[in-house]
């Protein structure tokens, strides 16, 4: 078992390792990039469906993993962000015509304002809190969706405008695609600005001790607030184009599993390692998908196949970065 | 004499019940290299705990420069211009030496999500001066630049305390607290720690207060020591008066290093 450990270790080090060159970095980009651009045209609708999926799980993976793995804290209700996001979508272009890209701004802020009001009170205390609050937030806004009028109940929303952009009429699957190609290239670019930066620092200082880094002048409460609302951004966003994509939604997309879904992502992909949390959401969306001519059983196939990942890799599927010493 | 920098009164502190510090009177004037001794279990770190803001006492006030300091957070006293280090060296483990001093810098810097986002020109410029800022207090306590990338708690003990120390600097302090600097330093380091206590109270005008037990260092780096027993503070005045007062001699006797400590 760790021999086997160790091979994996070292295997997918030497693949990290190679990474870090700048050609290689750059080639390996560039052939992503094109990937992406011809995978429609090349893989057919299915596919092109399929991955748009996975790429908004890419942008709400790497929300979360602001928060949890960059902040170290855990959110079990990450999903209620994500309504937030699609709601508030639906329900001002629908009842109220707004334009979406108008609705969107009110999306990010309601999101943030959702983000301040949980995370506030419960960030100043210690321990797991957070946890317990964030899993009751997520039940919270999933049963008032279903329960009030203006969320249309149980059934939803449907007939979600799609929306234009500079004469780009956003609208077949294809389109849809690229705009999650886009917002997912944005969220690494975001989550890899922020990592290298003042409050990407304040994050791992007080992860790794809170009292030392207060003791070096860091707010701890604020920081953690940032992250928190941060993350919640990212997830607003991703919804709000869930929304304008499936032009109907439910409350049955934003529940708890939902939000276990998207962490798994960040787990299995090793918290806080951007390129891992990307791979981590191919995997939880993707696995599936390879495993559909297994029929029933490729649920469970995939739930073993999780649990080997964590039992072998419990830090994450990426490796460690390489440090010299 | 100059004004007193830091000055707590009547300062107590009781965790359920038990007395930890008792009435305590202290001053730290400015430009001063002061040291607080006394026996294990004193109350020395939690004198330390509540001038920095981690422990409220009961009763008493502490001001800083003019500013009160009871009410504030730690990370505000931090800004306020104090600065410390730990008994037991606390880096940020599985971090770099550079970052853990960067550490230091965040509550001297401005820049927020958006601008790192963005990478606005203010970001990136205020990216350099914090490394430049931070290879400054490196080089000055003594690390060289071929080990800022290094994990910070692969280095030497004695280097990590260094690390430490140019940390605490990088938040710009008036006044630094050393909690027991020399503890594991071999006789060589101490004498270097010695010259570092006095460069950073000379060129950069930062005042000092030390725990420590090592009496040789004590008797030779500091102008005023005062003395801690149960809590409360025994004695207070130069080298020479604190090794001729008899209650700090009895204070010591209790313990059964005594000797060893009273080496002066
Ligand atoms: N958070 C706390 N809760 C309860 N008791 C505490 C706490 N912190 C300190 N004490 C108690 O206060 C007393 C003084 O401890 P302190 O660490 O301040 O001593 P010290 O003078 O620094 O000793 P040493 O020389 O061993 O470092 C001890 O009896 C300790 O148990
Ligand atoms: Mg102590």
């Amino acid at each position: 078992m760790s021999q086997h450990d160790s091979v994996t270790t070292r295997l997918s080090a030497r693949i990290a390792a190679q990474f870090q060159t700048p050609a290689v970095r750059w080639g390996g980009i560039a052939l992503i990039l094109v990937f992406l651009a011809v995978l429609p045209a090349v893989f057919g609708q299915y596919a092109t469906v399929i991955m748009t999926n996975a790429l908004l799980y890419v942008v709400l993976a790497l929300g979360l993993n602001v928060v949890v793995g960059f902040a170290g804290l855990l959110d079990l209700g990450y999903a209620a962000f994500f309504a937030v996001g699609a709601y508030t979508i639906g329900i001002l272009t629908l009842e109220f015509g707004v334009n979406f890209w108008l609705a969107l701004p009110c999306a990010v802020v309601g999101a943030a304002i959702a983000g301040v009001i949980i995370g506030g009170p419960t960030l100043r205390l210690r321990s797991d809190y957070l946890a317990i609050v964030t899993l009751g937030f997520g039940e919270i806004v999933r049963f008032s969706a279903r329960n009030l009028a203006i969320t249309g109940k149980a059934s939803g929303l449907s007939g979600i405008g799609q929306p234009w952009l500079f004469g780009w009429h956003i609208a077949t699957p294809t389109d849809f695609y690229y705009v999650f190609c886009g917002l997912a290239i944005g969220a690494v670019i975001v989550s890899l600005r922020l990592e290298d930066s003042r409050l990407g620092r304040a994050w791992l200082y007080v992860r790794h001790d809170e009292d030392v880094a207060e003791a070096m002048g860091i707010n701890r409460v604020a920081v953690k607030l940032a992250a928190y609302v941060i993350g919640a951004i990212f997830a607003a966003i991703g919804g709000a184009f869930f929304a304008a994509n499936l032009g109907a939604i439910s409350p049955e997309s934003f529940s708890f599993t939902q939000s276990v879904l998207i962490l798994m992502a960040v787990i299995l992909g090793g918290m806080g390692k951007i390129p891992g949390v990307i791979l981590g959401a191919f995997i939880v969306i993707l696995g599936p998908e390879l495993l559909r001519n297994l029929g029933e059983l490729r649920l469970m196939v995939f739930a073993v196949m999780l649990l080997l990942i964590m039992l072998f890799r419990p830090s994450g599927i990426w490796p460690k970065r390489g440090t010299r010493s | 004499m100059t004004a007193a920098l830091l000055s707590l009164s009547g300062v107590s502190l009781a965790f359920a019940g038990n007395t930890v510090l008792q009435n305590v009177d202290f001053q730290v004037a400015e430009g001063a290299v002061v040291s607080l001794i006394g026996p294990n279990g004193a109350g020395k770190t939690s004198l330390f705990n509540c001038i920095t803001g981690f422990y409220k006492p009961q009763t008493g006030t502490i001001t800083f420069d003019g500013q009160a300091l009871l009410k504030l957070k730690p990370h505000r006293v931090t800004a306020a211009g104090i600065a410390r280090t730990f008994q037991n060296v606390r880096l940020f483990r599985e971090m770099t030496v550079m970052q853990n001093v960067m550490s230091g810098m965040h509550c001297r810097t401005r820049s927020g999500a958006i601008a790192a986002i963005l990478g606005l020109p203010s970001q990136r410029a205020e990216e350099a001066a914090i490394r430049e800022a931070c290879d400054d207090c490196l080089r000055f306590v003594g690390v060289t630049p071929d080990e800022y990338d290094r994990i910070a708690t692969t280095l030497a003990y004695g280097h990590q305390r260094r690390v430490e120390i140019a940390r605490a600097l990088a938040t710009q302090p008036k006044l630094l607290l050393l909690d027991e600097p020399a503890a594991g330093l071999n006789a060589g380091e101490k004498q270097e720690l010695i010259a570092l206590i006095r460069r950073i109270r000379d060129e950069r005008g930062i005042s000092v207060l030390l725990i420590e037990h090592d009496m040789g260092l004590v008797m030779q780096v500091s102008e005023r020591i005062s003395v801690l027993d149960h809590g409360a503070m025994i004695a207070d005045g130069t080298a020479r008066e604190i090794q001729a007062n008899p209650k700090v001699i009895e204070a010591y006797l209790g313990q059964e290093d005594a000797e060893a400590e009273l080496d002066f």
